[in-house]
């Protein structure tokens, strides 16, 4: 039967034995961090970003690596999925692009702060995470059974601004947001002048609106006007 | 016999049901927001709600484990604690570093890493708080008539624990060495060294409430944390999946962490059998309820929900979800806050000769407060597991998804209820056993 002694040494031992098989594992960790996460690429934008993400406690609602909380929306690969034009919009106002929806603190970054954070997370989304997030594997399965009901439209002549600002709020044949309304149509209702004056200044347009004035270039309302009126 | 300076323990277990109090009700400001009722964001934002809510739940079960150690500690050592007003120093001064990091939270002033949010500067003053107690503590068994297993046991887990805190404290450029270090305190803390402090109280307890003779016991408590630190230490890597390290961590994470369990269900089997074996059956029921209990739970909430999740292939899915919330709630509930509990529940009687050991409230308290909490757990869970089909492995969008599961908060909510209020009964039931007395203790049992 087991003495006291030897539950003793069991546990001095194993404990002995155990933590310096982790500290050893620590060290090669160590070693091998810099190269699976770009450590080269940590510049002084992403170390200010850093700085920005940990001074807001960004991860008391977010979550960067899958850690954090769970009230926001993972924001590893964040610059990938909305690309950095519409973040840039979003951080200037972030309840202005989700209105009614659940809020974010308005911290009212400066620019300079706003690609400081667009540069950390940026160099966030290249770190070799072990496969992590996973592509959702029932995403095509889904697809599948919706295929019928879509419009098959070829999305190549759409520009780079509706796929990643315009369509976070509004869809264009099923593809995109709902929290505006559908842009397959609005050639049926308004001319050219119209959705320009639009683009340019909602709030002049119809004050309170919850679209954002996404302080567009004139060349840039051109673009998306055309895209509009050739649906 | 007793010892007078054990009466400082009633001083932190006092604060430790304040703090409990305002831990539940920043946790109920997070499930309102949760179903939308988010009135309050402009003064307390979620990030602000949650890191109250994680920071009091650490501060108030320290608070309750110093209280442990200057109830258990004079006994175990057979003389009266080192000093008993450098105690109260440490109660008051923790207190106030407690009070003003919860207030600075308040005005975005802190660390912004998960559970270690109190900035740096209040940091170095904890770090002399810990230092402080493990002085008084330390110095009190040295000096003691009696070394015992127990003591030892606890000290050596308080100590780690302080001795974990400092990596806790070390800047670091990249967020994937800064989360290594991070887990280095909050893993090896929660799944390493309170655990030994879990073993240490609840050995107390079952020598105390069982009668069995003391070198059984220890025993036992050795081959337990035995296990713990076999199967915690390396258990770490289930942290270190995903963040940015080796893929090696993936199989010793894996492996390590499913034996993590085996400490629990060690410690749940070791509890329910010393008290079968008990010849006698000690008055205090409410104490041998809260401390099986507590063996319990902690195996279903750390070992069972941990485990069921911890595996790379699973926690690919889950890892960033409320899976991990709905974990954290039972666990730390069964492992900690009840842990605590079980030791107020035993200590109050004997420090203020009131035996109000066996009324409804305590009954109530009891079973109200774990069927809240196993019924927020179990809302949670089907939250979490919607959450995980639907965005992870369908990938609809976040909002969607958090729309989609806001009902399943209903149900958090209401079990949050019942919770509250069998914690309620239970603070009613502390206070209402006044003040603790130089003769009570002087008069109590062995």
């Amino acid at each position: 039967m087991l003495t006291k002694g030897q539950a003793k040494v069991f546990f001095l031992g194993g404990t002995f034995a155990f933590s310096s098989v982790f500290l050893a594992l620590t060290y090669d960790t160590l070693q091998k961090i810099p190269e699976q996460t770009n450590a080269d690429k940590i510049d002084v934008h992403v170390r200010a970003g850093k700085k920005i993400w940990e001074k807001n406690n960004c991860m008391g609602c977010h979550t960067l690596f899958g850690e954090g909380a769970y009230y926001a929306p993972e924001l590893t690969k964040v610059v990938e999925r909305r690309g950095k034009p519409w973040i840039r919009i979003f951080l200037k106002d972030p309840q202005k692009m989700f209105p009614g929806e659940r809020k974010m603190v308005q911290y009212d970054f400066t620019e300079e702060e706003i690609e400081q954070v667009i540069a950390f997370l940026d160099w966030a989304g290249k770190v070799d995470l072990n496969g992590f997030p996973a592509d959702p594997p029932l995403a095509k399965d889904f697809a599948q059974t919706q295929s019928n009901t879509k419009v098959a439209t070829s999305d190549t002549l759409q520009p780079e601004i509706v796929k990643t600002v315009c369509s976070a709020c509004h869809s264009v044949a099923g593809v995109g947001g709902n929290v505006g309304p559908q842009l397959d149509t609005v050639k049926e209702r308004y001319s050219r002048e119209e959705l320009a004056a639009w683009l340019k200044n909602p709030q002049k347009v119809k004050p309170g609106t919850t679209m954002p004035d996404l302080g567009l270039s004139d060349e840039k309302i051109n673009e998306i006007v055309d895209y509009l009126l050739n649906l | 016999m007793k010892f007078k300076s054990q009466k400082v323990a009633y001083w932190f277990f006092a604060a430790c049901m304040v703090l409990l109090t305002l831990q539940i009700v920043y946790g109920f400001i997070m499930g309102f927001a949760r179903i939308g009722l988010d009135g309050l964001h402009d003064f307390i934002p979620f990030n602000t709600a949650r890191a109250v809510h994680t920071n009091l739940l650490v501060v108030w079960l320290l608070t309750g484990f110093m209280g442990a150690a200057y109830f258990i500690i004079p006994e175990e050592s057979d003389r009266e604690l080192a000093s008993v007003p450098l105690a109260y120093v440490q109660l008051i001064s923790l207190l106030v570093v407690g009070v003003v990091a919860i207030v600075g939270f308040h005005f975005n002033w802190w660390e912004g890493r998960k559970f270690l949010e109190i900035p740096r500067q209040l940091d170095y003053l904890v770090v002399i708080n810990v230092l402080l107690f493990l002085g008084n503590i330390g110095w009190t068994i040295w000096n003691g008539r009696q070394h015992t297993t127990t003591s030892l046991v606890l000290y050596f887990g308080l100590f780690c624990a302080a001795l974990l805190y400092l990596p806790g404290m070390i800047d670091f450029e990249n967020q994937t060495t800064d989360s290594f270090f991070r887990w280095w305190v909050v893993h090896l803390w929660v799944e390493g060294v309170w655990e030994l402090i879990m073993g240490g109280i609840l050995g107390f307890l079952l020598i105390k409430l069982t009668g069995i003779d003391r070198e059984v016991i220890e025993k036992w408590l050795y081959v337990i944390v035995g296990f713990t630190f076999l199967s915690g230490i390396l258990g770490t890597g289930h942290h270190y999946y995903y963040i940015g390290a080796p893929k090696y961590w993936l199989m010793i994470g894996g492996i390590f962490s499913m034996l993590e369990p085996l400490a629990f269900l060690g410690m749940a089997i070791y509890a329910i059998v010393m008290f079968r074996k008990s010849g006698r059956q000690h008055p205090n029921k409410m104490a041998i309820q809260w401390s099986v209990g507590c063996a319990l739970m902690s195996f279903v909430g750390a070992g069972f929900l941990g485990a069921a999740h911890t595996l790379p292939q699973v926690n690919m899915w889950t890892h960033g979800t409320l899976i991990t919330a709905m974990h954290g709630h039972l666990a730390f509930w069964g492992a900690y806050a009840m842990l605590v509990l079980a030791i107020i529940a035993y200590a109050m009687p004997l420090m203020t000769g009131r035996k109000l050991w066996n009324t409804n409230s305590a009954t109530f308290a009891f079973w109200s407060s774990n069927i809240g909490m196993v019924g927020m757990t179990a809302a949670m869970a089907v939250a979490g597991v919607t959450q995980v089909v639907l965005e992870r492995r369908s990938g609809m969008d976040f909002l969607a998804v958090q729309r989609e599961i806001q009902m399943h908060f209903i149900g958090v909510l209401c079990a949050a209820t019942l919770f509250a209020l069998g914690i309620a009964f239970f603070i009613y039931n502390f206070f209402a056993h006044g003040l603790p007395t130089d003769e009570a203790l002087e008069a109590a049992p062995e």
